[in-house]
């Protein structure tokens, strides 16, 4: 790609950056086909400042068009198959967290409203889905991944408006794959006796689903669509600051003509809707993606109860990198592992382990791409890091952050200009970072990465294994055989070797330790929702 | 003078890390039988007993998990064959811990050496039924492997003192994890036994750690260790579990709970109990040229 830097002498810099942008739609393209998201290139393809005299394009502004999405003032609860209002009447707002601009009312479900949509789950799952034959479930799932897919920009764009993540990252990655989620289960609604479970495996009856913020809609289908497969029925709690995606694949469902409360979706807050639903007797399965922390109050919650659980909890991943690693990939890849959808992944690689030799190359490299990163507008096509979904989770970054420089960390972000209104944060690095300092230790969940340095490969992975999580790990080294001694080392559920930030229905997701249990995706995902 | 030769008793003691310690504390509990007769005077196990045999757990894991699986299958099958060797022996502690006939008894304990070579055959499986290789939408050679919890906390079975523990030892065993086990309260006189056939058959020292003494004063230590990874609460009464759940939150513990189906211990196990301390792990490897 080297071809089309701008210093081209016949085209100016105007057509170079359109020979650049041309370039980069190819490298997408070539890098989807078929339909596999890639979260950022890591080809180095849109890389322009690997070269030290190179500076950041100035893109002229590309936002996709709001038109698609139509909003409206307020949205009901979605049980039994219809969109009501809440008992009491509570709604709040949801708002766009790059300009703070309210989008809607939500519906802020109650005690009764919790109590309505299980007791319509139970039903609908004893009466209608449960005893349904698996083919007719598998063609109910087919028919909402083929809308999803129909809709697919107006997902994306309601994606980015409600969460703040790049128009890119919500059209590439989190729409696409939760609609592949839905068509990858729908396949396995009919084949339930040879996935392993034994025969004739039952599904557990309702599940209470509580997913987070950071991936809604993707967050949705990994819980629905293998719950529906296996024949449960589901009530599914949105985050509180990210409802829109989850009411509009109600919408979708509605669409696909599904039975009335074999998907209910139940909005409002957490402490309330969520623990009540959680608690709620007549959930058999209990489903969180969260944090440790309330995935622990859930677990304790649960004691005694006898019902099933699993939970997708949070992470502080290393992503390693060895001397003799491909450099320009790998610092794409951190680039990618720790700033795709602004750094609020469980699985972040937030911990970067160089080995020493290369530590200062490495830095020095990282800190010329971070340059060339466009933080600012969700909708914009060019745009690399969105807004911070909610202000109480900027406050979190900063507090780390700051705690990072007051325990002698060195910090640094490249320059950029931040939008005045909105939640904002750049892209931090940190160096100097010691283990036992608490940006090394806790989950910042945001665009903040933590360098340390190893020496051997038993120290990388004594530190890399150094926290209490164990969600994800990357590895970025030449040689076959040491990717799999560290991949066997490792104690994290997924490791990425010299890549990171991959995800695919078909591919088991889940931790080790304090990151959880249970696994979402592949055939080890429908276990979660069979009664074995 | 009586013609009958005075017996020599066995010392029933715990078994941390290869070796057979008294309880720090000091203590030992009267073992009686069935009959309410005397049986033994056991090793009354203290928190710090439970701690300490958590540290061996932990010490042996990583050995005993790097092992090849096929490894593991020859010392456990070796187990197998020591037991056999002393069917008898097992049968009579048996009968007098639980009070069955001595027919009973030794079909019992002819269940368990079974039940230990079924899940023996299961070290180099286990991993081809649990895991997948998974056609990802991408140039990647993507994978799932099962691999062990780490430490895993037993409270044995209360009735069935040899069948019952056999039947939730082997699986955490095989799958390379490392196990404390609170024997049963009442009938702990077979695991002891069981242990000195684990001492005398390969397998290395700390694998299995067995603590005798009171469920209620240990089980909890055991819940809330931070170093254990997972819980087999087969044999925790009913009256502990919601706070033994409870204590596990800690460190966000695996735990497997008594099953209603698992009171009958002769009933044939399936994979259930083995894939309970298996977590999986999925490695995403490019391909290209």
């Amino acid at each position: 790609m080297t071809k089309s830097y701008p210093d081209h002498k016949s085209e100016g810099a105007a057509g170079a950056e359109l020979a650049r942008r041309d370039d980069a739609t190819e490298a997408r393209k070539r890098a989807d086909a078929p339909g596999q998201p890639s979260p950022v290139e890591e080809s180095g393809q849109l890389v322009a400042a690997d070269r030290p005299d190179q500076v950041a394009f100035e893109y002229a502004p590309a936002p996709e068009s709001r038109s698609v999405v139509h909003l409206q003032p307020s949205y009901g609860l979605f049980i039994d198959g219809a969109f009501v209002e809440p008992v009491d009447g509570n709604a709040y707002k949801t708002e766009n967290p790059a300009t703070e601009e309210v989008l809607a009312e939500i519906a802020a479900a109650g005690l009764e409203d919790v109590d309505r949509a299980v007791e319509v789950a139970g039903r609908a799952q004893k009466e209608v889905w449960g005893p349904m034959p698996g083919a007719e479930r598998a063609k109910y799932l087919f028919r909402v991944a083929r809308i999803m897919q129909e809709r697919s920009r107006e997902l994306a764009v309601l994606e980015s408006l409600d969460n703040g993540k790049p128009i890119r990252e919500s059209r590439d990655v989190d729409v696409p794959l939760a609609a592949a989620h839905f068509f990858y289960y729908a396949g396995w609604a009919d084949k339930l006796d040879y996935a392993g479970f034994g025969p004739h495996p039952a599904p557990i009856g309702v599940a209470g689903q509580v997913i987070p913020w950071n991936f809604p809609l993707m967050m949705a289908a990994w819980k629905l669509a293998p719950a529906l497969a296996a024949g449960n029925t589901c009530v599914l709690k949105p985050a509180s600051t990210t409802p829109l995606s989850a009411l509009l694949l109600a919408e979708i469902i509605q669409q696909a003509d599904l039975p009335p409360g074999v998907v209910n979706v139940i909005t409002g807050a957490g402490s309330l809707a969520g623990a009540a639903l959680v608690a709620h007797p007549g959930i058999d399965k209990v489903a969180f993606t969260g944090s440790t922390e309330v995935g622990k109050d859930l677990q304790r919650a649960l004691a005694g109860t006898g019902k099933h659980l699993t939970l997708e909890l949070g992470g502080k991943a290393a992503n390693i990198v060895f001397e003799d690693a491909p450099l320009d990939q790998a610092i794409e890849g951190i680039v990618n592992g720790i700033f795709f959808n602004q750094g609020e992944v469980c699985c972040a690689g937030s911990r970067l382990l160089v080995q020493e030799s290369i530590a200062d190359t490495v830095v020095e490299r990282l800190k010329r791409r971070l340059a060339t990163l466009r933080v600012g507008d969700p909708l914009d096509k060019n745009t690399d890091l969105g807004a911070i979904n909610n202000a109480a989770q900027l406050e979190k970054i900063r507090e780390l952050s700051d705690a990072g420089e007051a325990e002698g960390a060195i910090r640094w972000s490249p320059s950029c200009t931040l939008p005045s209104k909105g939640y904002w944060f750049a892209p931090t690095v940190f160096t100097n970072v010691s283990q036992v300092h608490r940006i090394a230790q806790e989950e910042i969940f945001g665009p903040v990465l933590s360098v340390l340095t190893f020496r051997t490969p038993e120290e990388a992975v004594a530190k890399a294994n150094n926290t209490v999580y164990g969600l994800s790990a990357g590895v970025w080294t030449e040689k076959g055989s040491r990717i799999l001694w560290m991949a066997g080392q490792l104690r994290a559920g997924v490791v990425w070797a010299n890549s990171f930030n991959r995800f695919d229905p078909t591919s088991p997701f889940g931790g080790y330790r304090e990151s959880g249990f249970g696994r979402e995706g592949g055939r080890q995902g429908l276990g979660a929702y069979l009664d074995v | 003078m009586s013609d009958e030769r005075l017996a020599v008793r066995k010392t029933y003691k715990l078994y941390i890390g290869g070796a057979f310690p008294r309880s720090e504390s000091g203590r030992s509990y009267v073992v009686v039988g069935s009959d309410g007769a005397f049986l033994a005077n056991a090793a009354q196990g203290s928190r710090k007993d439970v701690r300490d045999a958590v540290v061996a757990a932990r010490k042996a894991q990583p050995r005993w998990a790097g092992a090849t699986a096929y490894n593991r299958g020859q010392v456990l099958y070796r187990v197998a064959e020591m037991l056999d060797s002393r069917r008898s022996q097992f049968a009579e502690a048996v009968a007098s811990s639980e009070g069955t006939s001595q027919e009973e008894a030794a079909a019992s304990v002819d269940a368990a050496v079974d039940r230990w070579v079924w899940y023996a055959g299961w070290s180099d499986k286990v991993a081809q039924v649990a895991g997948s290789s998974n056609p990802v939408a991408g140039p990647f050679f993507n994978f799932s492997v099962p691999e062990p919890t780490g430490v895993v906390g037993v409270v044995a079975p209360q009735a069935s003192s040899l069948l019952g523990l056999v039947s939730v030892l082997a699986p955490v065993l095989l799958t390379g994890n490392t196990a404390v086990v609170i024997a049963s309260e009442t009938r702990p006189l077979p695991a002891v036994t069981l242990a000195e056939v684990l001492a005398t058959s390969d397998l290395p020292g700390g694998v299995v750690n067995l603590i005798t003494g009171r469920v209620a004063e240990l089980a909890p230590v055991l819940a809330a260790h931070r170093d254990v990874d997972a819980l087999d609460l087969a044999g925790a009464p009913a009256s502990l579990l919601v706070e033994l759940e409870r204590a596990a939150v800690t460190n966000v513990k695996r735990v497997l709970r008594p099953g209603a189906a698992e009171s009958d211990w002769t009933e044939a196990p399936t994979p259930r109990r083995m894939l309970a301390f298996l977590e999986t792990k999925t490695v995403w490897h490019p391909i290209g040229l």
